[in-house]
């Protein structure tokens, strides 16, 4: 709430005609995470479209609502900003007065000389031509935005602003220099694309409307088992931070849990200070043991993604634990551990791991019981009263025998046995998931379909 | 709409005579300010700095390491004329580094100096509040802040450094202005000082620190903004060699790296150029100087190979 009300009072301290600096307000008074700021910046354009407005203080008399709260909530959609734009140019189609080849030329013109307006009026053009927008469709905009730069040859521009570019010497650095220039001036493009059409949206369907319609989770909750391919990199991202984070908490929390013995030489040196009486007792710094970890992930299929995030994550903070030892299965069983050891890199090592493990051992479909049984058989003495051992999979087992005593005799003798199951709990034991026969013997059962449960999760463990 | 003035509200609140004047008149003037000492703002910079002095609000800045969070704390306490303060946060600071403490030598000496064979109850009472006094307080850079009758700039460096518990002790001094010390009473600040407060972010912080401050994140520079810190922080440079380092630090960055250049190394790279006498970067010069640039063996090699081309590392 305090932030609502220090937008609302910022609001009185600065030129509220300045849609930058308002922006730059509200996003400095509502939004106190820099991964949040995209979010924000989508939700201002979606409130505050770029357009004509007949009356300004209507644009502000909800002003305080458009962080990312206002998305969920709904509101703070001023009604003085319908409407009243130029006409919409909806439709799409034939409409436009530019060529196919005009518009190409003017867009490679506007790219060539970096001219932010004329790559906005290009933008207009291109959405008019080619976005085919349909008045009142429930949609966020990505299918429009697919549309016209399908339309728009991309590739084309982007080889003819390289070679452009180019000075034609044989010198790498300057040829890289010259793709990376027309890679950010696309990006450009694509942006001033994707702002138009959402403007338009706004201007067809009123802003809380599409609100409703663009509104993204953050990357750290999204959905691990159904991302796609543009999610899947913003998890990637996210998860180096993620790790980062993690490990740097578990450092702090590791040396201020408890203190070491006495440490007798600073003791003596700071009752110096009072004379000589050791009124300050000094400790020395804690060295407690760190725990051993086995993971066993399941590779196959659905579940790959999840594993290969648990890995990484498990991985990256290995400086936290004792030992760290990884193994991956199918219907077969493989050890994983040595392909982290040569690496500083760990996703390196996880994109290995699909060439190199030897995990089909029949048919190439799941089998949990095969594989703990062959994990016993194999591996069982490693595990002793510091081992926490880590099975992460949704134990659809595909009509195998589940060999569910294996896990016990696992429990029985490691320090703890957790299972991590990224499908949602009302799924379990649907189908052919037997978790329920596994569940039993572990100590804990946990759902994780996110990248925060996840982290959760680890640093409980460590 | 009534006028709100954040600045005279907090005025009265701190008892002061009259309400100290804004040190900015608009974002522009932050922006010309700041480039008067070398410091190039964007827009979200200014604006933020701007609003910080006219709500009289802390401000939080977050952002990699080397973007220039710290710069902007001593560019806005040169462009106001203003002193700067500086707390730097490390894991185990605590209230007597970063508030006060009592000089407990001084009180010895002062008990055993006093201390009369026959000493009394009445003799013990007046020495009690003798050593309580003042004379026997060492202030710390928050004290300090506060208790400055001219205008300082307080700059608490990587706050995320410190503990949570710690970040308790601030946030009487962000939201109020005050320092109170049980036994002396609650000291109150004689001007509005600015404060900036960076977070290199290796932790989230506090709701309740959150709350207080306004939010800046400060990414990586643009192009262009960073072709014009190189020119104004690297004498002698030209404009084309500016824009080509430019150009090569963004590429590099995009690359996946352990750890990005920042724009100081970027700096240093360029003035490295500038005295090696270079107008353009051809693949030797940067494959001889990378070094500069990134800091991890793997990343040279990384870099080499993405961007010249090479398998193996000359430097």
């Amino acid at each position: 709430m305090s932030e609502h009300v220090d937008a609302g009072r910022a609001m009185t301290v600065i030129d509220m005609s300045d849609r930058a600096m308002v922006k730059a307000t509200l996003s400095a008074t509502l939004v106190k995470d820099g991964d949040h700021l995209p979010v924000f910046n989508t939700a201002f354009d979606v409130f505050f479209a770029n357009r004509h407005v007949d009356d300004p203080d209507a644009l502000f008399e909800s002003g305080d609502d458009a962080d990312e709260d206002a998305q969920r909530d709904g509101k703070g959609a001023p009604t003085g900003m319908k409407g009243a734009g130029r006409p919409m140019g909806m439709g799409g189609g034939a409409n436009s007065s530019l060529s196919a080849e005009e518009l190409a030329e003017m867009l490679f013109r506007a790219l060539l000389n970096n001219d932010n307006n004329a790559l906005r009026q290009a933008a207009q053009e291109a959405v008019t031509r080619y976005a085919g927008m349909e008045p009142g469709r429930p949609v966020g905009g990505t299918y429009y935005l697919y549309r016209t730069l399908r339309n728009l040859d991309l590739d084309g521009l982007y080889d003819k602003l390289v070679m452009e570019n180019a000075t034609g010497e044989d010198d790498h650095l300057a040829e890289r220099l010259a793709r990376d220039e027309a890679q950010s001036r696309i990006e450009a493009l694509k942006a001033a694309i994707e702002q138009e059409i959402r403007e338009r949206l706004v201007e067809d369907r009123g802003a809380e409307a599409l609100a409703k319609s663009v509104r993204k989770p953050l990357p750290e909750d999204l959905d691990v088992m159904h991302a796609n391919r543009d999610e899947m990199a913003q998890l990637e991202r996210a998860l180096r931070p993620l790790s980062r984070k993690l490990a740097v908490r578990l450092a702090r929390k590791r040396r201020h849990k408890r203190r070491g013995p006495v440490d007798l030489r600073h003791t003596v040196r700071k009752s110096l200070s009072t004379g000589g009486v050791p009124i300050d007792l000094r400790f020395k710094p804690p060295r407690p043991a760190k725990p051993e970890i086995i993971v066993i992930a399941d590779i196959s299929g659905s579940v790959a993604s999840f594993a290969r995030f648990t890995l990484l994550l498990v991985h990256a903070i290995s400086s936290q634990f004792s030992k760290v030892r990884s193994f991956v299965f199918v219907d077969g069983l493989d050890e994983v551990t040595r392909l982290f050891e040569h690496t500083d890199d760990p996703a390196e090592a996880v994109a290995r791991i699909n060439a190199e493990a030897d995990v089909i051992a029949f048919d190439g479909h799941s089998d949990y019981g095969r594989a703990l049984q062959s994990f016993h058989e194999r591996f069982a003495g490693e595990v002793n009263k510091r081992t926490a051992v880590l099975i992460l999979g949704d134990a659809r087992n595909n009509y195998h025998q589940a060999h569910a005593e294996v896990v016990a005799e696992l429990r029985y003798r490691a320090k703890a046995v957790y299972w991590l199951n990224p499908e949602p709990q009302s799924y379990w034991n649907s189908g052919d998931s037997i978790i329920s026969q596994y569940a039993p013997f572990c100590d804990r059962v946990i759902e994780c379909r996110t990248l925060r449960q996840l982290e959760a999760f680890v640093g409980d463990l460590a | 709409m009534s006028a709100i003035d954040p600045r005279k509200e907090l005025a009265d609140r701190l008892g002061l005579d009259e309400v100290p004047p804004p040190r900015f008149t608009s974002t522009t003037d932050v922006v010309s300010r700041l480039r008067e000492n070398d410091y190039l703002s964007d827009e979200s910079i200014a604006s933020v700095t701007f609003l910080a002095d006219r709500l009289a609000k802390p401000v939080l800045v977050e952002g990699p390491a080397g973007t220039g969070k710290t710069a902007l704390a001593k560019a806005v306490a040169d462009a106001t004329g203003a002193r700067l303060i500086r707390l730097q946060c490390y894991e185990g600071l605590d209230e007597s580094k970063a508030l006060y403490e009592w000089n407990y030598r001084k009180q010895l000496l002062r008990i055993q100096a006093g201390r009369p064979d026959d000493s009394t109850a009445e003799d013990w009472h007046a020495l009690e509040e003798d050593i309580f006094a003042e004379e026997f307080l060492l202030t710390r850079p928050l004290l300090e802040a506060i208790r400055a009758k001219e205008p300082v700039v307080l700059l608490i460096d990587e706050i995320d450094r410190v503990e949570l518990e710690t970040e308790a002790l601030l946030l009487e001094i962000l939201s109020e202005y005050q320092v109170s010390i049980p036994e002396l009473g609650t000291v109150r600040a004689t001007q509005i000082p600015m404060v900036f407060l960076t977070s290199n972010n290796t932790r989230e912080l506090s709701e309740a620190l959150k709350r207080r401050c306004l939010y800046l994140y400060v990414g990586y520079p643009d192009v262009e903004r960073e072709r014009d810190i190189i020119i104004s922080r690297v004498p002698g440079i030209s404009t084309t060699l500016a824009e080509q380092i430019a150009r090569v630090v963004r590429s590099l960055r995009t690359l996946d790296l352990k750890k990005a250049p920042s724009v100081s190394e970027t700096l240093d790279w360029a003035r490295t150029l500038v005295v090696l006498g270079r107008e353009e970067i051809g693949d030797e010069d940067a494959a001889a100087t990378l070094h500069i640039l990134l800091k991890y063996q793997a990343d040279i090699e990384k870099a080499t190979k993405e961007l010249l081309g090479k398998g193996k590392s000359l430097a």
